[in-house]
């Protein structure tokens, strides 16, 4: 122990052991995304058919795909790409969420009563079948996907809006703003909204992770973005062919996807204890 | 002063009052899904007739309008939407889904033939979900630190395994390595294990860290206290007392696990390439075939529905305190 360290203060948040390795995760993760190059050994998409189908070694850890690339770098040139796919779904997710739920909590009887049928409705839905729907009608494609997720994710964030506003809106603070003669609009935007959107937030950064997970699975079935892309979804829709005689080329991305799935669920977790009750 | 029997009456009364009330809700948000699934057909960019006259011939190109006339009288394209609505609700009523483009059959008679492959797939995973679920909450929790840390951990795990995934791992191991199972196209009882086990493990994990949560609230409770002081062994008090809270809120979870069924077996029908109406649904999907899409998704949506409509009776039943409130 040096002395440094026996000065700090005694109330230093002790952060527990799996929220950093989570931490460390997003980190790479985020890495990888923005600065592919830093991460991957080689180019992912560098064709080379002398080294077809090659099992995981030390010069390539997650072994090579039917044409030769390196899987490694193929799963770090697709983070950037599902990172995206993600962050898009939960925004969509989130503004969709963010006006139904407002009309549902602020309308009178028959906006309010109408836009809560509608989120009753689409909960109706599984998220999988919802998204299977909309990219039937709407034709597969990078942002038929996103919205697909986002529009079957929309209404678990709608009821949450829709509760903080309730009960935001009979909240003392809320009256007093009525009552000093603020316009209507103004106590929405000042004073509602940011106190219903905290919670938003938290359900919103755990909510990517599975965004990305639900997006993969669409792609798995075939129904996500076209083949030459590298996003995750696509690598797993190509490794299923050769999945019986190089396991890897399926196993490995999928391993990356769980992995980052679950290190952005822990860290949102985290960031519920530290933030407050209230989202629960 | 009322009597008890005019006391029970009452609540007999208030009782069938919201069962009856509840089945009202379920068909008007049934109808409701029916709405929302034709209008985002109505919402589909580009012409209908062109879309189905090129899948069925298989190419694409811009039709002219000598082609296109039938089939707008046929399924009625040019008709008002009102009109397409009205016609669209009237044939639900006589139990018509529409007719697939692709296989040209009628919907209803699609899902009627795949209907066992799935349901039966769907209630072997409901049953090995809450067998898992139940052995793991009570041999880990409440139980000392490593022992709860080791069970709360594999839940979160299995309920954060995407099936996709989890499938393909269990087929690579306990078909293709260890050659226990069949790999796929088995419809028997041997075939049905992995597929079965691929949909429950992550189902049993969100069930089992809602268990373990209400286990451990209740095994501080008073009630827990007389147990032991009555002298019951722990595994009494644990499978006698404690569990029975814990399993109460869990089976309200049953409508949300009809749903993560439903998706889940989607994707492990695909995965085990398994016949069922999860397989019909993907291949309707990635040839655009929209009638058969929305046919099955309005099936789907409305068994969720009657599932969540069952959990909530049943719950009155089960919880007396419900009625009263």
């Amino acid at each position: 122990m040096t002395a440094a360290a026996n000065t700090l203060p005694a109330r230093t948040i002790r952060i527990p052991a799996p929220t950093v390795l989570a931490a460390v995760v997003v980190v790479l993760f985020v890495i990888a995304a923005i600065f592919p190059s830093l991460l991957a050994p080689y180019d992912a998409f560098h064709v080379d058919l002398g080294e077809t189908l090659r099992p995981p070694s030390f010069a390539h850890p997650f072994g090579t795909d039917q044409s030769g690339r390196d899987v490694l770098s193929r799963v770090v040139s697709g983070a950037g790409a599902s990172l995206l796919i993600g962050l898009g779904a939960t925004a969509v997710a989130a503004a969709l969420a963010v006006v139904l739920g407002v009309a549902a909590g602020l309308g009178g009887r028959l906006l309010g009563g109408g836009v809560n049928r509608l989120i009753e409705t689409l909960f109706a839905f599984p998220v999988l079948v919802l998204a299977l729907l909309l990219i039937t009608v709407f034709g597969p494609g990078v942002s038929t996907l996103v919205i697909a997720v986002g529009v079957a994710n929309a209404p678990g964030y709608a009821r949450i809006v829709r509760g903080q506003v309730l009960s935001v809106r009979r909240s003392e603070y809320v009256e007093a703003a009525h009552a000093t003669g603020h316009s209507p609009a103004r106590v929405l935007l000042r004073h509602i909204l940011p106190n219903a959107l905290r919670p938003l937030v938290v359900a919103g950064s755990l909510g990517i992770g599975q965004a990305i997970v639900w997006a993969s699975g669409l792609a798995f079935l075939g129904l996500g973005v076209a083949p030459p892309s590298a996003e995750w979804g696509a690598l797993l829709n190509d490794g299923r062919t050769y999945v019986t005689v190089a396991w890897w080329v399926e196993v490995l991305p999928g391993a990356v996807i769980v992995l980052v799935a679950l290190a952005l669920t822990a860290l949102g977790r985290a960031m519920q204890r530290r933030f407050g009750k209230e989202s629960g | 002063m009322t009597t008890v029997a005019e006391h029970s009456l009452r609540a007999r009364g208030t009782r069938t009052r919201r069962i009856l009330g509840r089945a009202v809700s379920a068909v008007i948000v049934l109808w409701a899904c029916a709405t929302l699934i034709f209008f985002v057909q109505i919402l589909m960019p580009g012409d209908r007739a062109t879309l189905l006259l090129n899948q069925v011939s298989g190419e694409v190109r811009t039709r002219t309008a000598a082609e296109l006339a039938p089939i707008n009288r046929q399924y009625g394209f040019d008709q008002p939407i009102l009109v397409q609505y009205l016609r669209y609700l009237g044939q639900l009523l006589h139990g018509d889904l529409g007719t697939s483009y692709q296989l040209a059959r009628p919907t209803t008679e699609i899902i009627l033939g795949q209907l066992w492959p799935t349901v039966s797939l769907m209630l072997a995973a409901l049953l090995i979900a809450w067998v898992l679920a139940l052995a793991v909450t009570l041999a880990t929790a409440g139980r000392g630190r490593f022992r709860s840390a080791t069970g709360s951990g594999i839940e979160t795990i299995a309920a954060a395994l995407p099936q996709y995934w989890l499938g393909i791992l269990l087929l690579l191991v306990f078909s293709l390595a260890l050659k226990w199972f069949p790999a796929e196209g088995d419809l028997g009882p041997r075939g049905l294990v992995l597929p079965a086990l691929t949909l429950a493990i992550p189902i049993a994990g969100f069930l089992a860290q809602l268990m373990r949560d209400e286990f451990t609230r209740a095994l501080s409770q008073p009630f827990v206290v007389t147990a032991r002081t009555r002298g019951l062994r722990e595994r009494q008090v644990r499978a006698g007392h404690v569990l029975r809270h814990s399993v109460l809120p869990a089976v309200s979870l049953s409508g949300w696990a009809v749903g993560a069924l439903l998706s889940g077996a989607v994707i492990v029908e695909t995965v085990y390439a398994r016949p069922g109406i999860g397989q019909v649904l993907v291949q309707a999907a990635i040839t655009r075939d929209i009638p058969l899409v929305s046919g099955i998704v309005l099936v789907i949506a409305a068994t969720y529905i009657i599932a969540n409509l069952l959990v909530d009776l049943a719950y009155v039943r089960i919880d007396p305190r419900i009625t009263t409130s």
